[in-house]
Formats: C-alpha cells, structure tokens, sequence
C-alpha cells in the first residue's frame, strides 16, 4: 500500500495510507483463491461474504463489490480501515500460511471509497417500517450505527440518540484525521441515515430522558451502545497538574472539536515540546501521533509491559515508530512533577522486568527496586483504558451490572430487563470498532425476534 | 438548530438568553448545566441553567461576555440560532427544608444562584440572598431575587450600591448575629474560597457550584476532574455541586486557568475576524 511519505506527514493530518486505485486493487483481488470454505469470512463478525466481494473486484465490478458488502456491514469504509484484519479474516486466509494473505482489509476499503466517490449516498432502501414498530439505540457509535441498519433492513423504525453533536462515537472523537478522515464516518453514517434511520443529536438518554420515557413514547425495544466510558487516571502524585490529559480529552480536543485548527476553530489544546504518552493500545498510538503532528519535537510512549504485551495493532506501533515516536518499555510512571506555574515538568518513572503471567495471559510487569529515573516533559496523556459511566445506567432500573460496572448480556446482548440489549464497550470494557460492530449485528437479530414473538 | 426565543442584557457585559429547547426544558432542575456550541468551528461549554419554563418549552441561561464562545453567544439576537444545547447535565441540587439558607452569588453568579435560591424557598425554607458586583451597575437579577427571598444584601466592591465591601462581609455579620443551616455560594472561584473559609470555623455546612472547563460534560473527557476529600472528582458527572469544605480551591484555580495563553490567541483572532465583517 502506498502511504504519505513520514517526514511529510508528522506535519498534517491526512491520511496515511493512498489506497488502492483501480489496477492495484484488481492485481490484489485476482490472488484470492476463492477457496470454497471461505475460511477468511469465519474470521469477520460483520459476516461480509468475502471471496464474493473479491471476485467482483477482480472482475471490475466495483459497486457491485461494495453492495456486496453492504449487504452485511454498514460501514465498509470505515472497517477497511480500522479493522485489525491481521487478528481476523487475513489470519484465516490460506495464502497466508506460506506467503502474505490477501489484503482484504485495503480491497474493502478500495471497494467502500470506489462507491462513495461513483454513487454518493443514493438511498439503497426506502424509510417503510414495515413492522410498525419502533426501536430505540442509544449511541451512535460503531455499535449503535450497526445495530440501528440491521434493524432498519428488516423494516423497524429506527431512532438512535446521540449525547454529542456528531455521530460516530469513537470513530468521530477518538481516531484521529489521518487514520479515518471524518468526511468517511459522515458519508457512511448518512447512508444509514438513507435506510430511513433518524439520529437525535445532543440527546443524553439518562438524564433528558430514562428508558423507562422512552417506552412511553412507544419505543419497544432498546440497544444501549454507549461506549467506554470514564477515563482511568494513573492515581499518581501530579495528575491535576496543568499539561496532564486523559487520552479521552486530547483526542477529543483534536478529532472532535479539531483543536488542530485552533485559532479557526474555538478549542484550544497545549502541546509543549516533549510529550509522554502512558499506555500500549491504539488510543496511545493514536495520541502519540496528534501530539507530533500537533507540533511536538519529542513523543515518548511509556509503557509498562514490553512491545510484545502492547494491545495496539502491529501496523499503528509501526506508523507510530517510523514517525519517530520513541518506546520507554518497561516503564512505569510513579510521579508528574510541576513547576511554579503548576505545569508539567517531569515524568518520574520506574524500570519494571516481566513475572509471572496474569490473568489476562501476559506476563505481569513487576518494578525493579532503586529504578527510579526523571524526564523533561511538558506534556502527559494517559491512555490506560477507561472504566464504565454510570449516568445512564443508574437510571435503567434493576439492571445488572458486572463487577466492573459494565451491562452482564448473553452472547445476544441480551440483559437481564425484558427488550433491553446492550453492546461494544458498554458491554465489554475497552474493545475493538468490529468488537462492537459484530456485537451490534447479533443484538439486532435477537432483537427481531424478541420483536416478533411479543 | 436552537432558536433564540428571547434575549435580554442585564449589565454591559452580562446577558440573558432563553432557548427552544423543549423535551430539555422539560427535564431541567434547579442547579443543573447544560453544554452549548454557537456554531460550526465553536467549543462546547457549560453553563448553568437560569430557568426554565416547561409550557413554552424553553431554558434560559445568563452569560458573561468573557472568552470567545460567550462573546460570541451574548452577540447573538432574538431569532438567531446556536447549533447545539446538551443537558440537563450534573446531579440536581437537594432543596429539602433544612432551616435557614444563605445563598451567596457573585458577579454573574448572581444568575447561578436564584434557582437553586428560589427552589429553596419554594420548599419552604427561610432563604437569605447575599448579592456580590464589582459596582452598582454591575449588579444583576436583584429584583428577581427580592420577589421570593426573605431577605437580601448587596455588596459592591466600591460601594456605590449597598454595603461597601465583600460578599464575605455581610456574611460575616450575618453569621455572628444569627444561626444558619446551610451556605450555598456560586461566583467566581476566589470568591468561594472565601467563602468556604468563613464558613468551616462556625461549621455550617457549606455547598458551593462549580462551572469547570470542560468538553463533553457526560463523564467521559475527565478535564474537569478536581481534587476533593483527597480523592479525583469530575464536576461534570460527579457535581457539579460540592462541600465547599472538601474542595482544593487553589487546584482549581490552578486548572481553571490552563489554557490563559491560547484564550487570548482566540479572542485577538475573534476580534480582527469580526473587524473584517465590519469591513464588508
């Protein structure tokens, strides 16, 4: 895949990788060996019919491909991108045993921009609700939007209400410009819109309005799709120091409200010149790159496992490195110093070595007594996962909750109140945007058929 | 789109907008906040509600023309649109009958203060208003106040109007003379550090609302996370009201003015913009 050369891109925010074009895509998709088993479309939760959508590619029959694709993903621009293919369909694919996989993920994408650039968001269905009934979603993000064009598909009123002012949840305020432009999330989300679902903007469900209203307006069932919640904090001395950020905040600041157009657009963000980022996963990554492109002259990712824990996806650690981003592996935050302004100074840290394994099968990260060593920094962004947010849930009655306060659902999402479901993050803790697309899709089957035996 | 049904200035820099907003207006209670954006390249921010009205189906929130986005908001008319209001957000305050209430406003948390002053009074308590400006002219919402309250002080800066001197002066006075139940106090943050330090020795509980930088307003950003009682809070989620005795003012501060710098960067860029309109 042919990308933005490095030195360029640490300055801008456009994407990373080209894309295929036309010839490039057809060479990829005439290496698929349409095996018979499909093995790759085992590995996808969005159930897309794989060697389907290949072949038409390779036969140039591009808008074909992405109908064929539609048929079960909604958001086929979107997962060509941020899908972590490599854990999914690629690593099924039997070329992939002796040589390199197909790269699905890119032909999925070629496939997605081919039919928003050559037949823009033409209405593929028309609004009838045939059933006559209608279907609350709470949250427009990859969960939601999945689950509310599944259920549009099979004839329900669709309403999805949104706590923020853009819809996308995760894919509008977290991944940042140049690994999904926002010009994508709003063509896919409007050709959802266009299967007849509305969207409800600056509507907080919990606190506008509780489930309990919404079944009175005549909503039947529900899919609560609200995402990772509260960020986590380290809990170390210098938090509430000036310059310190959960990643939430930062990439919000940029992504959502475009901080890196400040003073053209009204948020301001501070950058400084040396910035640590604490965690291993794509949102670190995520921040690490805004932070460069923002104008830093040094990003560090401090993390207390070694590359081989990190939960981010091999190609982001690889953006990440060839950017210049540096690694502290290893490395475990004890203290943010300030100065008389109360601003970041310092990151106090420590050296850990790797234990025993935990019970999430990585090797526990112990600290190394006498370890203790400082760096300058201006700025700290901590990217260690976020806890569950209670401001809807509290107001669900009787709703049960796992230890960790996220919604307990069966394999269906499924809950323990009658017509409520719930998926993605909400649901699982910190996951993937297909994690929560897939989990979208089976809800909204369950929901169908819990509709129609009412 | 949310529509500008009314709009009014109560001093040279402070004014009072009421919004369509009906399934918000319908919902909203004494002592929460809502988030706004006035258009496309704007920021979100918090502001507490004013009042509500469920039968029109509007809210109303008063404004200091301060950064860009209240500039921008008090420069808005009747008729006009802001592109966003979020809400209402932050827990509602607990107006039980308690006793006796000082409610203590500040510049324009004058504004803040009357509902949660009159919710008060609407239960049944006896409700004392202490009303804080730098000057006479500055001083708001005093006759919507005086309709409900049992009494009312005012105290100006220089004494052009009421008892010269600090919000914290009357209520010094107050305090000595007479046994209160509760100190509930919205204004600037210095103010209610005074405040709270008054208060603590005579031991009165003491309730303060704060108004942090913050983006979302649900919980998820954390920016407006303040220290308390030692441990991380987020005023969006977890206020915004709080115990005024538990709260690190000086934190506060600290945080509040993070981005002092890029505020001024924003307004001059707001200026020559609007300068350049005045040219067309």
């Amino acid at each position: 895949m042919r990308e933005q050369d490095p030195k360029e891109r640490i300055r801008n925010f456009k994407e990373v990788p080209f894309g295929y074009n036309e010839e490039e895509a057809v060479k990829e998709a005439s290496r698929c060996l349409q095996c018979k088993v499909a093995p790759c479309a085992k590995g996808c939760p969005a159930e897309i019919d794989i060697p389907s959508f290949i072949k038409a590619i390779k036969e140039k029959r591009f808008l074909e491909a992405c109908s064929i694709i539609k048929k079960t993903n909604n958001l086929p621009a979107v997962c060509g991108r941020v899908c972590p293919q490599e854990d999914q369909c690629e690593k099924l694919c039997v070329l992939g045993k002796k040589g390199e996989p197909v790269n699905i993920g890119n032909l999925e994408r070629f496939a997605a921009d081919y039919q928003m650039q050559h037949e823009n968001n033409k209405a593929t269905f028309v609004k009838n609700n045939t059933q006559g009934k209608k279907v609350a979603i709470i949250g427009a993000g990859p969960a939601g939007l999945t689950c509310a064009a599944d259920l549009a598909k099979l004839g329900y009123s669709v309403t999805i209400f949104e706590a923020l002012h853009k819809p996308g949840g995760v894919l509008s305020y977290g991944i940042p410009e140049f690994r999904l432009p926002k010009a994508i999330v709003e063509k896919e989300v409007e050709s959802i819109k266009n299967l007849g679902v509305e969207i409800r903007y600056n509507y907080i469900i919990g606190k506008i309005k509780t489930i309990a209203e919404l079944q009175k307006d005549g909503f039947e069932a529900f899919f609560v799709g609200t995402g990772a919640g509260l960020p986590y904090f380290l809990g170390i001395e210098g938090e509430n120091l000036n310059g310190v950020y959960s990643a939430n905040e930062f990439l919000t600041r940029v992504n959502l409200m475009k901080a890196y157009k400040f003073p053209e657009y009204d948020t301001p963000i501070n950058i400084g010149k040396r910035i640590a980022v604490v965690g291993g996963g794509n949102v670190a990554m995520d921040s690490a790159r805004c932070a460069l492109r923002l104008g830093a002259e040094e990003v560090f990712i401090v993390y207390r496992r070694t590359e081989k824990e990190m939960p981010a996806r091999i190609d982001e650690v690889h953006h990440a490195k060839e950017e210049g981003i540096k690694f502290h592996i290893l490395t475990n935050p004890v203290k943010i110093t300030g100065d008389e302004q109360a601003h970041v100074k310092s990151l106090v840290c420590m050296k850990n070595q790797l234990g025993e394994e935990d019970s999430s099968g990585r090797r526990r990260p112990i600290p190394i007594k006498d370890s203790e060593f400082e760096m300058d920094m201006d700025t700290v962004i901590i990217a260690i996962g976020n806890g569950s947010n209670p401001l809807l849930l509290d107001t669900i009655e009787g709703l049960k909750l796992t230890r960790k306060g996220n919604i307990e659902t069966d394999e269906d999402g499924k809950t323990n109140i009658n017509g409520v479901y719930a998926g993605g993050d909400i649901a699982t803790g910190s996951a993937t945007v297909i994690a929560a697309m897939g989990a979208g899709k089976r809800s909204a089957k369950a929901i169908d058929k819990y509709l129609k035996q009412r | 789109m949310y529509k500008i049904v009314e709009k009014r200035q109560l001093n040279s820099e402070i004014c009072l907008v009421e919004l369509q907003a009906k399934d918000l207006s319908l919902a909203a209670k004494a002592g929460q906040f809502v988030i706004l954006r006035i258009d496309e390249t704007g920021e979100r921010f918090p502001l507490t509600i004013y009042d509500f009205n469920k039968d029109k189906g509007t809210i109303s929130v008063v404004c200091q023309a301060i950064g860009v986005s209240t500039k921008k908001l008090c420069a808005l008319q009747k008729g006009d649109s802001i592109v966003d209001i979020a809400g209402p957000l932050g827990h509602a305050t607990k107006t039980d009958n308690i006793g006796k209430i000082i409610c203590i406003g500040g510049g324009v948390g004058t504004a803040e203060a009357y509902p949660i002053a009159k919710a008060f009074k609407g239960s049944g308590n006896d409700v004392s208003v202490i009303i804080g400006a730098r000057t006479k002219d500055l001083v708001i919402c005093e006759e919507e106040i005086r309709q409900f309250s049992d009494k009312v002080y005012v105290a100006t800066d220089d004494g052009s109007y009421g008892q010269k001197g600090f919000v914290t002066d009357v209520l010094n006075d107050l305090l000595s003379k007479d046994k209160y139940d509760l100190v509930f106090a919205i204004g600037p943050l210095i103010m209610m550090k005074m405040v709270a330090q008054l208060t603590k020795p005579f031991s009165i509980k003491t309730l303060v609302s704060l108004n942090s930088i913050m983006i979302d307003g649900t919980g998820m950003c954390g920016g407006c996370r303040i220290k308390y009682a030692g441990e991380s809070k987020f005023t969006c989620v977890d206020g915004p009201e709080f115990d005024a005795h538990l709260v690190d003012f000086d934190d506060v501060m600290r945080r509040q003015s993070r981005y002092k710098n890029k505020e001024t960067k924003a307004l001059d860029n707001y200026h020559k913009n609007c300068r350049i309109g005045l040219d067309k």
